[in-house]
């Protein structure tokens, strides 16, 4: 059975994701950069007003506090748009069609890709995290909550790069595999990330309520605030732990399927 | 003469097992029929040449016996294996050099080399040493730690090999290596299957350069519209066609006219001052042409003997020409 190098042939195939992220760093800049652009345009152009509604005379201070969470996944999200295209890109080439006829654990390829982009979204979260600390974020999370946090945080990525995974294996072009992540960036907008909830009209408020990202950021949020976790806790585990199993299962028949040129 | 054809088959003569056994193999796209019921045995230690044009269905045989397409029918055993219930087992060994460039752009030869010895397994040492010879090997040690994208084709394509070869595969499947390469990069590849045999590996190629199976193969088959047309040794297969002819050619007009009185000549050129004479290619009927040539006194200038090649096999078998593609640079003059 090739399962008995999944560990081995992963490593091996994520030492080649690593390199291209080196040799080709016009994609990486991309997630590392715009998270910070959104997080500056957020707090200085809109952040005045959006924080005074949060609360009164609350201004930019207070958005920053609140917007913080909802941009650590809008992060997350840029850098799985990412591995969509890289994905997308990387069936386009000969070497798929020789890795299919290797004896290796199948999904190492993808694996790859995987654990390629966790490496990049770190990177990209810490450079977030750092500029918003230095425009005056004060997250009040003690040790226990930080790990916490960060768990959260690879479980997120998990979950969401392996659906991007999947989506770059589904696109026919790279064109199509750059657009079809396209609505992970909406669903902070469309969720608790830079809003309250509460201030959406009817329709829009039950859907930002019930889909995955409310309760993850919403977590993330009183996890940094050191507030207490409430239901919102399990319910974002659980979405990430089955969107990362219904992911991982789509994407390995995608790749199965796909004929290799 | 264009080319010397190979020995006799040896597989015929001392039958060996099979590498590879196809039998009535069928595939289609939707409607599109590609293959409509192959069958090929390859001896172990042979090479076998899949002749046929663009779109003849070679590229979808080999993906069938490499595990990239599961057949619609038929059996296919390779190594020993069944490729749909034990593909791990075939994967184990078989190595496939395909038609696109199978080769990390963004790596360099070096780091190309070392991704396929740990997806072999290989130990670090004993790859190291491995990847060494192999980029000697296929001259590609000065280029080693250069990105392949900064590569020439030959390069590419050599890399390409020796990255199917890291993991000593008993079985190497080939899609078109040369199409596309220059002569002399063209010239090196066939060295280098050459080379392979020896060394006791089945080689499976696909080409659409009748001069290169010819040049390569001890079995040749030609793939015409999904069905195997014809299958055998080169030189089997040009016995089944007639229009073997030696060409004379006479330094001067005079002598050029004596001869064409003299023999029986199916062709006559006058301006290369050229005549060509009908044979069945043996030794006797040259003899005979050149003692009658002498007893007239005629001097000849020239003399060569044309065995029909796969071209006219091609067009025997199937009623036109082979594909238009540019004709490799013919081995010797």
């Amino acid at each position: 059975m090739t399962g008995a190098y999944a560990v081995r042939d992963s490593a091996t195939m994520l030492r080649r994701n690593l390199l291209h992220l080196r040799r080709y760093p016009g994609l990486s800049l991309f997630p590392l950069l715009m998270p910070v652009v959104f997080l500056l345009l957020f707090v200085y152009v809109f952040g005045g007003t959006l924080g005074n509604g949060l609360e009164v005379g609350g201004g930019r201070d207070a958005y920053v506090e609140f917007v913080t969470p909802g941009m650590l996944m809008f992060a997350i999200a840029g850098a799985a748009n990412i591995v969509a295209i890289s994905v997308a890109m990387d069936m386009t080439k000969g070497i798929i069609a020789r890795f299919k006829t290797m004896r290796i654990w199948r999904p190492s390829v993808l694996a790859g890709h995987v654990l390629g982009n966790l490496v990049l979204t770190a990177l990209s979260l810490v450079v977030l995290m750092a500029v918003a600390l230095a425009i005056g974020y004060r997250p009040t999370a003690g040790l226990v909550e930080w790990l916490a946090v960060v768990g959260l945080l690879l479980l997120v990525a998990i979950a969401l790069t392996w659906l991007a995974v999947a989506l770059g294996l589904l696109a026919k072009s790279v064109e199509t595999a750059s657009n079809t992540p396209m609505f992970l960036f909406l669903l902070p907008f469309l969720g608790s990330g830079f809003v309250p909830t509460e201030s959406m009209p009817a329709g829009l408020r039950w859907f930002a309520d019930n889909q995955p990202f409310t309760p993850i950021t919403d977590t993330l949020r009183d996890l940094l605030g050191h507030e207490h976790v409430g239901g919102a806790g399990i319910a974002a585990i659980a979405w990430c732990l089955a969107i990362a199993a219904a992911s991982f299962a789509w994407a390995r028949y995608l790749y199965d399927r796909r004929p290799a040129r | 003469m264009r080319c010397a054809p190979r020995a006799s088959s040896p597989d015929r003569a001392a039958p060996t097992s099979a590498a590879i056994t196809a039998v009535g193999v069928r595939k289609a796209f939707g409607d599109n029929v590609v293959l409509d019921g192959i069958d090929l045995t390859v001896a172990e230690g042979s090479v076998f040449a899949l002749l046929g044009p663009n779109g003849s269905g070679k590229t979808t045989t080999v993906n069938i016996l490499a595990t990239l397409l599961a057949a619609d029918a038929g059996e296919v055993r390779v190594a020993g294996h069944d490729v749909a219930r034990e593909a791990d087992a075939v994967r184990d060994a078989i190595g496939l050099t395909g038609q696109f460039s199978a080769v990390d752009d963004l790596l360099t030869g070096r780091e190309n080399l070392r991704l396929m010895a740990d997806l072999q397994h290989l130990a670090r040492p004993d790859a190291e040493e491995r990847i060494v010879e192999l980029l000697a090997r296929f001259e590609l040690a000065d280029a080693a730690d250069r990105t392949v994208s900064t590569y020439s084709g030959g390069m590419r394509r050599r890399l390409d090999l020796a990255m199917t070869l890291i993991g000593d595969p008993q079985i190497i499947f080939l899609d078109e290596p040369t199409t596309g390469l220059d002569p002399r990069s063209r010239r090196t590849m066939w060295q280098i299957v050459r080379g392979l045999v020896s060394d006791g590996t089945t080689v499976f190629l696909t080409t659409q350069y009748l001069e290169e199976a010819d040049q390569l193969a001890d079995r040749v088959a030609i793939l015409d519209g999904g069905r195997l047309v014809a299958q055998g040794a080169p030189a089997e297969l040009k016995e089944r066609v007639p229009g073997g002819h030696i060409e004379l050619v006479f330094a001067d007009r005079g002598a050029h006219d004596a001869a064409a009185g003299i023999l029986q000549a199916t062709a006559r050129d006058e301006e290369s001052l050229a005549l060509q004479v009908a044979t069945d290619g043996n030794v006797a009927t040259v003899r005979h042409v050149l003692r009658e040539l002498d007893q007239a006194g005629v001097e000849v200038e020239s003399l060569s003997i044309h065995t029909p090649d796969l071209d006219d096999v091609f067009l025997a078998l199937t009623g036109r020409p082979a594909t238009s593609d540019p004709e490799p640079e013919v081995g010797s003059a």
